[in-house]
């Protein structure tokens, strides 16, 4: 039963399970993107296949419909041109003020559209992968959104791919700040493993008094995530640790059970 | 048939990883994604050679870590863990019974997220954890039972349709064939 071919085996993968565990972790993210491009082939292979039904549907889209559709846009595209030129002669405005205040200029955001490619397999994390990697010129912690909301930050880079770590996950804690009269800040943090659209909102001080509808907004402390990205807004609050902590659950604005396409906030 | 069979394991192991990562349904459904690899592991097991079943362990617990946050090399140990007590016992499993197929995949689905889950605490990470788990747990528990004997009929379909059968020895001897009538002359 127990042959010595079976004991070298053992060994074998033993001390290879040692030796990548124990590897430096520069190698092993080199290690990992080498093997998670063994996927690529499979990725092209996916996307080619989701994208023939909605290429079908567009070679029959009556003519008709395809006008509409173009109106549609230039009307939205005149508006938002519009909305462009006002907020333009807003920013300088806040410019100029600041600069009145001798306060430091705020640097412009550039948004990069990404396409979730992956989830994570273990239900233990919660992480995507986007179609964005280094040549694209993405760096860690560089925070990940929707229209709706923040989704998380940039966690690791490949060179075509890269890991987001998404709210909710314990390694993506938000300094957060909830819309109230007191401005209260606490520390968005993962709530549980089985619905993604709710996160702990913590350490809110024991007097704070938040109340379910109330919108929660990115603070700004820390350095990675800039003021005002919307998180959420309250569904209930309770005191914790014998009140001398307020704790909140947040709804998050962002569908993160279903992603699709990001943005990723990129300093201009 | 054994190199065939070998080749369409890892290749299964490969293609259930990537499905795992863009599947999203049962995650949707259920509130947790089924782990095809230890239903795999168990047909590696007590159909292979420990040659496969070790490759098994360390291919599919590698391509499983690349695409998840997990410490690369996390998964290997707890698949060999579950895989390599099986091969060793396994002329006593009566591994043509869809019964015993099934409980085998459902204690192999049970036991490697836990090994892997404990690792990781080990190692002082804070894995997502919480009354959820237990549920996420049972889903994968019950995912893996189910697909192990799936794992099966479609290895023997894929041996029945790539491999070559053995030509059986018919029972038919020339020098003791019966003539009947007169012979002639």
């Amino acid at each position: 039963m127990f042959k010595q071919k079976n004991y070298i085996a053992l060994g074998i993968v033993a001390l290879a399970a040692v030796l990548i565990l124990s590897l430096p972790s520069s190698a092993t993210a080199r290690l990992k993107l080498a093997l998670g491009s063994l996927f690529l082939p499979l990725f092209g292979l996916t996307g080619a296949t989701q994208q023939l039904p909605s290429d079908l549907l567009n070679s029959v889209l009556p003519r008709r419909e395809l006008l509409r559709e173009i109106d549609n846009l230039r009307r939205q595209n005149q508006e938002l041109q519009a909305q462009k030129l006002q907020d333009a002669a807003t920013a300088m405005e806040n410019d100029q003020l600041r600069g009145l205040l001798g306060w430091e200029k705020q640097q412009p955001w550039k948004f990069r559209l990404a396409h979730v490619v992956t989830r994570d397999p273990a239900n233990w994390w919660r992480t995507v992968e986007i179609d964005l990697g280094s040549r694209d010129g993405m760096t860690a912690n560089l925070p990940v959104l929707t229209t709706d909301g923040l989704v998380g930050r940039i966690w690791s880079v490949g060179y075509t791919r890269s890991q987001v770590i998404l709210v909710g996950d314990p390694k993506c804690k938000v300094s957060a700040l909830v819309e109230d009269p007191a401005q209260d800040t606490g520390i968005l943090s993962a709530s549980g493993p089985l619905d993604s659209s709710l996160a702990d909102l913590t350490y809110l001080s024991g007097t704070a008094d938040v109340k379910p509808g109330q919108t929660v907004v990115t603070s700004g402390i820390g350095g990675v995530f800039p003021k005002g990205i919307p998180l959420g807004q309250i569904v209930d609050a309770g005191p914790v640790d014998f009140g001398l902590y307020t704790q909140a659950r947040v709804k998050l604005s962002a569908n993160l059970g279903s992603l699709e396409d990001v943005l990723i906030l990129t300093a201009q | 048939m054994k190199v065939l069979n070998s080749i369409l394991v890892l290749a299964a192991a490969f293609i259930a990883v990537f499905a795992e990562a863009v599947i999203s349904g049962p995650r949707h459904l259920l509130g947790a994604q089924i782990d095809l690899l230890p239903a795999l592991m168990i047909y590696a097991a007590l159909n292979t050679n420990i040659v496969v079943v070790s490759l098994l362990a360390v291919f599919g617990g590698l391509w499983f870590d690349s695409l998840s946050a997990n410490p690369l090399g996390l998964m290997i140990l707890p698949l060999f863990a579950v895989g390599f007590p099986i091969f060793l016992q396994r002329e006593l499993i009566l591994r043509e019974f869809p019964f015993a197929q099934v409980v085998l995949g459902g204690i192999a689905s049970a036991v490697v997220p836990l090994l892997a889950v404990l690792m990781l605490l080990t190692a002082g990470q804070k894995p997502l954890l919480g009354w959820g788990s237990l549920w996420q747990w049972i889903v994968m528990t019950a995912g893996g039972a189910l697909a192990t004997p799936v794992f099966f009929t479609l290895f023997q379909w894929c041996e029945d349709a790539l491999g070559y059968k053995p030509r059986t020895e018919t029972s038919f001897r020339p020098d003791r064939e019966i003539f009947r009538g007169r012979k002639k002359m």
